[in-house]
């Protein structure tokens, strides 16, 4: 064992990079639940977009190209489970789920001819000066534009929640679709904006994975990522910041166990790469006993009757 | 316009009628996305329906359907009562990895010794095993309010590494020439899980399979515990009044699933599939999830809906080395049918009107 070689600067570098994808998934799935949709589906969506976004960059040698086209086509699967639960009133559970069992067998279908191929490099950011700083430079200022992209978002996702009249409907639908409904909002147009936004990110999240985490397309590739994305959305406690949080201390842990594997620490491999998933349930069962905070009507399915 | 309007009770018929609709409806849609692909889709629908069943080679074929079809709806049965009483688990393909663990774990502690007793005493552990990873989410619920869906699906990573931790370490056969992977099961007759009939693919789970669709039958329509959990499912609220704790449905709904799921993954170890390795785990766990709503959560309908879903796999499997068709194609086929079974599922519930515009 050989702690010693586990760099911190480009540990902190690459919790980053790691906290991502599933930072960007969650806030979608954030936005979804606060108008009271819960989507199962992200694990579904993320891998669609994974490969739409891995499929569209290859052939266009445009790594930009290929995360529009992933959001696309997140955007596009979400649809299906708003059709099915807004307009088919379906079970949100078993609708996320089909979701789900749905993207993965599409995804492996798209991706058929696109498995050991090398997508193109997505750009980092250079700037001189700050790139260049010890420790901060690696850290801080020298990622792809994703990583500043997901953080950004959200800031915006925070303010727009707080601040603007669209976060406030947003909220009412999610807390109350009766008395939203009653005041003229128009809850399934809300809801379907949300999915949308949802199904998008995911999208984007799933992209990351196979343009710049891995970078390469294997099929189930994103091995949970869409379900521990959902969890940290609990984790939470559905504000927006803390989402920020979450997916440092996960991005934090992947990486972490990535780094011991390599250290070769005396613990098998195998059970550094159930650590994320364990303590995503430990996470759970803290952040659980406080339940007051998930939005009324979540899960629960809207019918304008009369 | 065309308005909802919700039935006062959900309609009897389209209960029954909505199940071949969707399969109806997917294999339209479905036939059509292979003839986009190339393929012929009147050739492909009856090489993944017909073929399997009275086809040349149906003789081979339909014996598979048994042993494709008994894991699916032992797990299916399972999960369906949780699923009436708004209990998700849908980790069940956790727990049939860790029954497969544990069962070929005992199993092959007595290896080479040979006793009736045995296999017994694997079945045994393989239920206990899957019962014993159900527990988790039910324990955490229970105690924490821990969402059971997300840590559920938790534990089948975990129950995957722990699978290749099995198969490459304390498992892996020591004549096995450095190769992962267990004993063969197959070569070990106290603990094979052979054909009861030889070429009929009647093994043990199939009998289990079936005892199963009975007890939840006899358990759903007869058993007090049974009303309860339909009536947790339907109205909860009505159901707390009525006395029904929820903490013991929970840990009866959950630990009776992972139970169920436990026990597939045992036969499946001990017989089809005969050893542990990394690959061992196919996904039936998340198949059964789609055969417990085709089925519509009842044991009958789930026996059904088991066979024919196993048709598919086997279809599938057809299509793929007569037709090239891939793999994935039936994977993506499955979650169709779950999505327009959730869809016409709308007509049982609601009645489809015209409505005049009128002023809003």
């Amino acid at each position: 064992m050989d702690l010693s070689s586990i760099n911190p600067t480009l540990l902190l570098a690459s919790l980053l990079v790691a906290a991502t994808p599933i930072l960007i998934a969650a806030i979608g799935e954030l936005v979804a639940e606060r108008s009271g949709v819960l989507n199962l589906g992200v694990e579904g969506m993320m891998i669609t977009g994974a490969i739409c976004g891995f499929i569209i960059a290859v052939e266009t040698g445009s790594p930009l190209l290929g995360f529009i086209a992933a959001a696309i086509g997140g955007a596009l699967l979400s649809m299906l489970f708003a059709l099915l639960t807004l307009f088919a009133l379906a079970n949100q559970v078993a609708s996320g789920l089909a979701l789900t069992l749905f993207g993965l067998g599409v995804s492996a279908l798209m991706g058929q001819g696109y498995v050991g191929i090398k997508p193109p490099p997505t750009p980092k950011l250079d700037i001189p000066l700050l790139s260049d700083l010890p420790f901060f430079g690696p850290v801080l200022f020298s990622h792809d534009l994703m990583v500043y992209f997901g953080i950004a978002l959200v800031a915006a996702v925070w303010a727009m929640l707080k601040y603007t009249r669209a976060g406030l409907i947003l909220r009412a639908v999610g807390e109350n679709h009766d008395a939203a409904h009653a005041l003229g909002y128009k809850v399934v147009r809300v809801r379907l904006m949300a999915i949308g936004f949802g199904g998008a990110c995911a999208g984007l999240g799933g992209a990351y994975i196979s343009l710049v985490r891995v970078p390469q397309w294997t099929e189930g590739m994103t091995a949970g990522a869409g379900w521990i994305a959902l969890a940290l959305v609990v984790f939470a406690s559905w504000k927006a910041g803390r989402v920020l949080l979450g997916a440092w201390l996960f991005g934090g842990i992947t990486v972490l166990q990535l780094n011991l594997q390599a250290a070769g620490v005396a613990i098998p491999v195998e059970y550094l790469s159930m650590s994320p998933y364990l303590i995503t349930i430990l996470v759970l069962v803290i952040m659980s006993s406080d339940r007051s905070r998930a939005p009324a009507s979540l899960g629960r399915i809207f019918h304008a009757s009369g | 316009m065309l308005k909802l309007e919700k039935r006062p009770q959900p309609s009897r018929s389209w209960t029954y009628l909505t199940p071949l609709l969707a399969v109806v409806i997917t294999m339209i849609v479905g036939g059509a996305l292979f003839s986009l692909m190339g393929n012929n889709p009147v050739e492909v629908i009856r090489t993944i329906f017909w073929d399997p069943l009275f086809g040349e080679f149906a003789f081979y074929y339909r014996p598979q359907m048994l042993v494709k079809g008994a894991p699916l709806i032992l797990i299916a049965i399972g999960l369906s009562l949780g699923f009436r009483a708004g209990i998700w688990n849908i980790g069940a393909e956790g727990q049939y990895i860790i029954g497969a663990i544990t069962g070929a774990a005992v199993g092959l502690a007595f290896y080479p010794m040979e006793s009736w007793i045995i296999f017994p005493l694997m079945v045994l552990a393989g239920a206990l095993g899957g019962w014993a990873w159900a527990m988790i989410p039910a324990i955490l619920k229970t105690r924490f309010g821990t969402n059971e869906i997300l840590v559920s699906l938790m534990l089948v990573y975990v129950a995957e590494q722990l699978l290749a931790k099995m198969a490459l370490g304390a498992l892996k056969n020591p004549d096995g020439f450095g190769f992962p992977g267990s004993r063969n099961f197959q070569q070990y007759p106290s603990g094979h899980n052979a054909e009861i009939i030889a070429g009929s693919g009647m093994h043990w789970g199939v009998v289990a399979a079936f005892i199963a669709v009975i007890f939840a039958y006899v358990l759903l329509n007869r058993h007090i515990l049974g009303y309860h959990i339909r009536l947790t499912g339907q109205a909860p609220r009505a159901a707390r009044f009525a006395g029904v704790r929820p903490t013991r449905l929970i840990l009866f709904c959950l630990g009776a699933s992972g139970a169920l799921a436990g026990l597939a993954g045992m036969f499946e170890v001990s017989g089809p599939a005969g050893q542990i390795n990394i690959d061992f785990n196919v996904g039936y766990g998340f198949t059964a999830i789609i055969v417990a709503f085709l089925g519509r959560l009842h044991p009958v309908g789930i026996l059904l809906a088991g066979l024919l879903m196993a048709l598919t796999y086997i279809g599938g499997e057809i299509a793929q080395s007569n037709l090239g068709l891939p793999a994935a194609a039936i994977q993506m086929f499955q979650g169709m049918l779950l999505f327009f079974l959730l869809a016409v599922d709308l007509l049982t519930n609601y009645r489809i009107r015209l409505a005049k515009a009128e002023a809003a």
